[in-house]
């Protein structure tokens, strides 16, 4: 029904902008000159009040009601939820909703159908308030912004004004990104700590929150908190980012300094798109490659040299995300090599270097502020990639540095941890919550520590 | 006079540190270097080159057989009898079907092969035939050859994936058996079976015994019409050779056959390893030879949903699963993007909130995408409690991480078109919304479009996040709306790549190639708009 309310709105606005422009072109008598805004203008200025304030209302309810609903059903339904916990209650709701509105019902009793038809009623009341609402908005707009159009009137300031709100509005979604990661994160992960004590997630070296509930001598409900010891997740997710980085580094960083310095313009053309492609292929694909290809080879050939290759082994997931990694590394490196003034190779040769000589006494040292924020950037990429190592790394937390063997990683356990049903109030997946804020904080810090060693050592030639 | 630095050589010339026979083999060394570099260098671009190719040649290999499933043709008995066209929805068109091919066999009489043969065919054939009579009633009232999909161990079995095919050749000797069906012994004229069958395996006892268990090949002797699997084998008298066998398919007589006339078939690869048995092996090989299999183009796999049955699934669920989920994304994602990038370009004042700003977004495109499934999961789902699974959660999930890709690429792409355009715009009286909107964002437009695909190519391969807001659930249906729930291309890659079936192994390669199809399409109209509209000022 709201959804007739938006489509009624966007035609009295298109119908707002009409009467607005024959308005002001009927103000002047057809002299536009003599009008200060374009009649456009004034058409946009009408529309904006007819239709604006309506349209963000209908947002505000829409944001609004579905919280409001359930609170009204949970206040009126309280002596039959009384007994429940919040997982049943929020599935009650939810299965109240869809017997009401259509969709996917768990299973239904008599009660339900009662919140249900209870459900109904009030989400018909909402709705024609919202109706009510908007269209007295719509109106009284209307009418406002239809008595301002004048000859003088400065319609454009007003359109423009409002358009500007909205660019800044539309630049701080990306702060509010930002801070709904952050606050989200946070409040999880503080919760979970208040059941799991922070020293013995980051110390503890023991890790297996499936069994959460059923560590022997525990109480029934009761968390076990030695179970939560994040150790084993980071060693995992330290030693596969520095398999892939052993990779990727070398390949990456020698592909660049080929592909600046000595490649043929052919040569060039060919290996540029050969490594954009690498990029882009999605990481489900390198994760189906490591699963099905590389780690069934690296166990065959651990098999024949007489070594027990874990079939899911840190070597296989390490070498594909080294592989993924690798266009990444060289096209920073090559931004940053190609950044070195040309003054200097030229004053190397004219000394009598060779060009192997030139990159390696001069450019590279002159690169390597660069040089190391790319690695640093490529380290960050590495520990938060989640598909290859969910596909094919393990899922047991070894604490090891073996690289044959099976190893976890950070976002390995965040998956297990929250695909498939469960409540969500439980330290399980609450402590995903946690590994998740660990990890935003290591990447970030990789971040910003990258751009201050660029921004610190960089040497300024000109 | 002692020279240091210059002293005089054989033909009387000065010799220099610079040329002498150590320098010469320095410059040596250094050209040598100089090569071992270069050819390092060469040899990283290689083996990346090397790497695109195995991935791509591993996908496709695996894809190729999942483009086509085998069909079996079956007389299929629509009389009035069997179906009451006035309760179409009533008849159990799976026993319909399942008669048909049982009717092939006459011989198969015990309950485990019976259930066997019927392992056959797809489970799914009642619901094709049930959709086909709907689709044309005309089909009622007779037999009818139909083609039914095979169940997906027969259909890789014909493909050659599940075990060795196996190798025919003639038996250089006479056969003599003595039943036509049951187990039976056989008589072979010499004892060079015995040999052959050390060699495939067989465990041999101490009484000169040699005993087939399913550890080791099978062997199968097809004469006089039917099939014999040898058991065992023991050294007869007179240099002959006698095997016990079970007959598979009955033998017209008990004649002997003679040299040449009987073959001998080996599956080397041992009964117990592989997913398909001796019996069903014959089964299809008869019906192939029948002509009743043909391998036809699999629209299957291209226009259903998922499924359990690897010969059933399909990805066009997942595949309408993405394209909505991409629609919320791009509608988000690139007013939103475009706009923030216009404001910070064009009319942001340099303070410290823009500068927060800045850093924020360009931080944003490198927090991993899984910490933006943690924030959906959070907000959208658990603060919100926008339904689970659905494409507009995951829309707006892929755009909050899409939209620092588009701001930047349009920070980039406004940053290139010259001042001189927003004065002489500004010069002839245009105000600076006018100037911007007007004339500097048509002229960014290509390069906005370029970073916007781009940008969406990430986010339809992007999968992590998804699986934060459970888009990782098993949905058969279609979905129909933004609400729906659904899965995506990714997704359903990843899904399959973990089930145990081997025929799901052929389908995840077949999805990643045509997710990476989808994503060589918009990178390509991305370069094609970057030549033809790209503007250098």
């Amino acid at each position: 029904m709201v959804g007739y309310l938006v489509v009624l709105l966007l035609v009295l606005a298109a119908a707002a902008y009409w009467i607005g422009r024959t308005r002001a072109v009927a103000s002047v008598n057809g002299d536009v000159a003599r009008l200060h805004s374009l009649p456009g203008q004034h058409g946009m200025f009408l529309a904006l009040f007819a239709a604006g304030p309506a349209l963000l209302a209908i947002v505000l309810w829409s944001m609004v009601t579905p919280g409001i609903e359930a609170s009204i059903i949970t206040d009126r339904f309280s002596a039959e939820l009384s007994g429940m916990g919040v997982p049943q209650v929020e599935a009650f709701i939810r299965d109240a909703r869809a017997m009401a509105f259509g969709g996917l019902v768990g299973f239904a009793d008599p009660t339900k159908e009662a919140a249900a038809a209870v459900y109904k009623s009030i989400h018909a009341t909402s709705t024609w308030i919202i109706w009510a609402v908007a269209l007295l908005l719509s109106a009284s707009g209307f009418y406002w912004a239809y008595s301002r159009i004048a000859q003088a009137y400065r319609a454009r300031h007003v359109v423009e004004r409002v358009l500007r709100a909205f660019l800044i509005a539309c630049s701080v979604v990306a702060i509010l990104t930002t801070i709904g990661i952050v606050l989200s994160l946070i409040f999880e992960s503080l919760r979970f700590f208040q059941q799991v004590p922070f020293y013995k997630f980051l110390f503890g070296t023991h890790w297996s929150p499936q069994s959460a509930f059923t560590g022997a001598g525990t109480e029934a409900g009761a968390v076990n908190q030695d179970i939560f010891g994040a150790v084993p997740l980071f060693a995992g997710t330290l030693l596969i980012t520095f398999i892939a980085m052993l990779v990727a580094a070398p390949i990456g960083l020698m592909a660049a300094i080929y592909l600046s310095d000595y490649a043929s313009k052919s040569v060039r053309a060919v290996a540029k798109p050969v490594l954009e492609i690498l990029a882009g292929i999605p990481t489900v694909v390198y994760g189906f490659f490591a699963a099905l290809t590389v780690a069934p080879y690296f166990r065959g050939i651990g098999e024949s040299l007489g070594l027990s290759v874990a079939s899911e082994s840190a070597l296989a997931a390490g070498v594909v995300m080294g592989i993924m990694i690798i266009p990444f590394v060289s096209s920073l490196s090559d931004d940053v090599i190609n950044a070195v003034p040309q003054s200097l190779r030229d004053g190397s040769a004219g000394l009598g270097a060779t060009k192997s000589e030139t990159i390696r006494k001069v450019i590279l040292p002159a690169a390597l502020p660069g040089i190391v924020s790319a690695m640093l950037l490529a380290v960050s990429r590495a520990i938060g990639e989640t598909m290859i190592v969910v596909m094919a790394a393990g899922l047991a937390a070894n604490l090891t540095a073996n690289p044959l063997e099976a190893v976890t990683t950070v976002t390995v356990q965040i998956v297990t941890l929250l695909v498939g049903d469960q409540e969500f109030d439980s330290a399980k997946t609450l402590a995903a919550f946690a590994l998740g804020l660990v990890l935003f904080c290591i990447t970030l810090t990789l971040n910003i520590v990258a751009l201050r060693v660029v921004q610190k050592y960089r040497e300024q030639y000109d | 006079m002692t020279d240091a630095i210059a002293s005089f050589g054989a033909g009387g010339r000065p010799v220099s540190i610079h040329t002498d026979d150590a320098a010469k083999a320095r410059l040596k060394g250094r050209y040598r270097a100089e090569a071992w570099f270069k050819w390092l260098g060469a040899g990283a671009v290689a083996l990346a080159g090397f790497f695109l190719v195995l991935l791509l040649s591993t996908v496709v290999t695996q894809a190729i057989p999942a483009l086509r499933l085998n069909y079996l043709t079956l007389p299929i008995d629509l009389s009035a009898a069997k179906v009451d066209p006035a309760k179409l929805d009533e008849v159990n068109y799976d026993s319909i079907a399942q008669e048909a091919l049982a009717a092939k066999f006459p011989d198969v009489t015990r309950r485990q092969d019976k259930r066997l043969l019927r392992g056959l065919i797809s489970t799914g054939t009642g619901v094709f035939l049930r959709k086909d009579i709907a689709a044309d009633p005309g089909m009622l009232g007779g037999t009818v050859d139909y083609a039914v999909p095979l169940d997906d161990f027969a259909d890789l079995y014909l493909k050659g994936l599940l075990a060795d095919v196996g190798s025919d050749e003639a038996i250089s000797t006479s056969v003599t058996p003595s039943g036509t069906s049951g187990d039976i012994d056989l008589t072979f004229g010499d004892n060079g079976m015995l040999a052959l069958a050390r060699g495939h395996g067989a465990t041999e006892a101490e009484n000169g015994m040699l005993t087939l268990t399913s550890g080791a090949s099978s062997l199968l002797v097809v004469f006089n019409g039917g099939t014999v699997k040898l058991t065992a084998l023991s050294p007869g008298a007179n240099g002959t050779a006698i095997a016990k066998g079970t007959v598979i398919e009955a033998l017209d007589s008990t004649a002997p056959a003679a040299s040449g006339q009987a073959s001998l078939r080996v599956i080397d690869t041992p009964e117990a390893s592989r997913k398909i048995s001796d019996k069903e092996i014959v089964w299809l090989d008869t019906l192939k030879s029948a002509g009743l299999i043909e391998s036809r183009f699999n629209s299957i796999f291209f226009f259903t949903g998922a499924s359990r049955e690897p010969e059933l699934a399909g990805v066009w669920g997942a595949v309408v699963g993405s394209f909505l989920t991409m629609i919320v994304t791009l509608a988000i994602a690139f007013p939103i993007g475009v706009s923030a990038a216009i404001y910070l370009e064009e009319f942001a004042p340099k303070n410290r909130l823009t500068t927060i700003i800045e850093v924020n977004i360009n931080n944003l495109a490198a927090v991993p995408s899984i910490v933006f499934g943690l924030l959906g999961l959070a907000v959208f789902l658990n603060f919100f409690g926008l339904p689970r699974s659905a494409p507009v959660v995951g829309g707006m999930v892929l755009a909050l991480m899409t939209l620092p890709i588009i701001i930047i690429a349009s920070r980039a792409s406004l940053r290139a078109v010259p001042p001189s355009i927003r004065e002489a715009a500004l010069g002839i009286g245009a105000s600076k919304v006018q100037t911007v909107f007007h004339h500097v964002l048509p002229l960014a437009m290509p390069g906005i479009m370029t970073g916007t695909i781009l940008g969406m190519a990430h986010a339809l391969g992007e999968t992590a996040p998804l699986l934060m807001i459970g888009m990782v659930a098993f949905i058969v249906d279609i979905p129909g709306g933004f609400t729906d729930p659904a899965t995506i291309l990714p997704v359903q890659i990843f899904m399959w790549a973990d089930f145990p079936e081997a025929g799901f192994q052929q389908k995840t390669s077949a999805a990643i190639l045509i997710l990476l199809l989808f994503l060589v399409i918009m990178n390509a109209i991305a370069v094609i708009l970057r030549r033809r509209f790209e503007r250098r000022w």
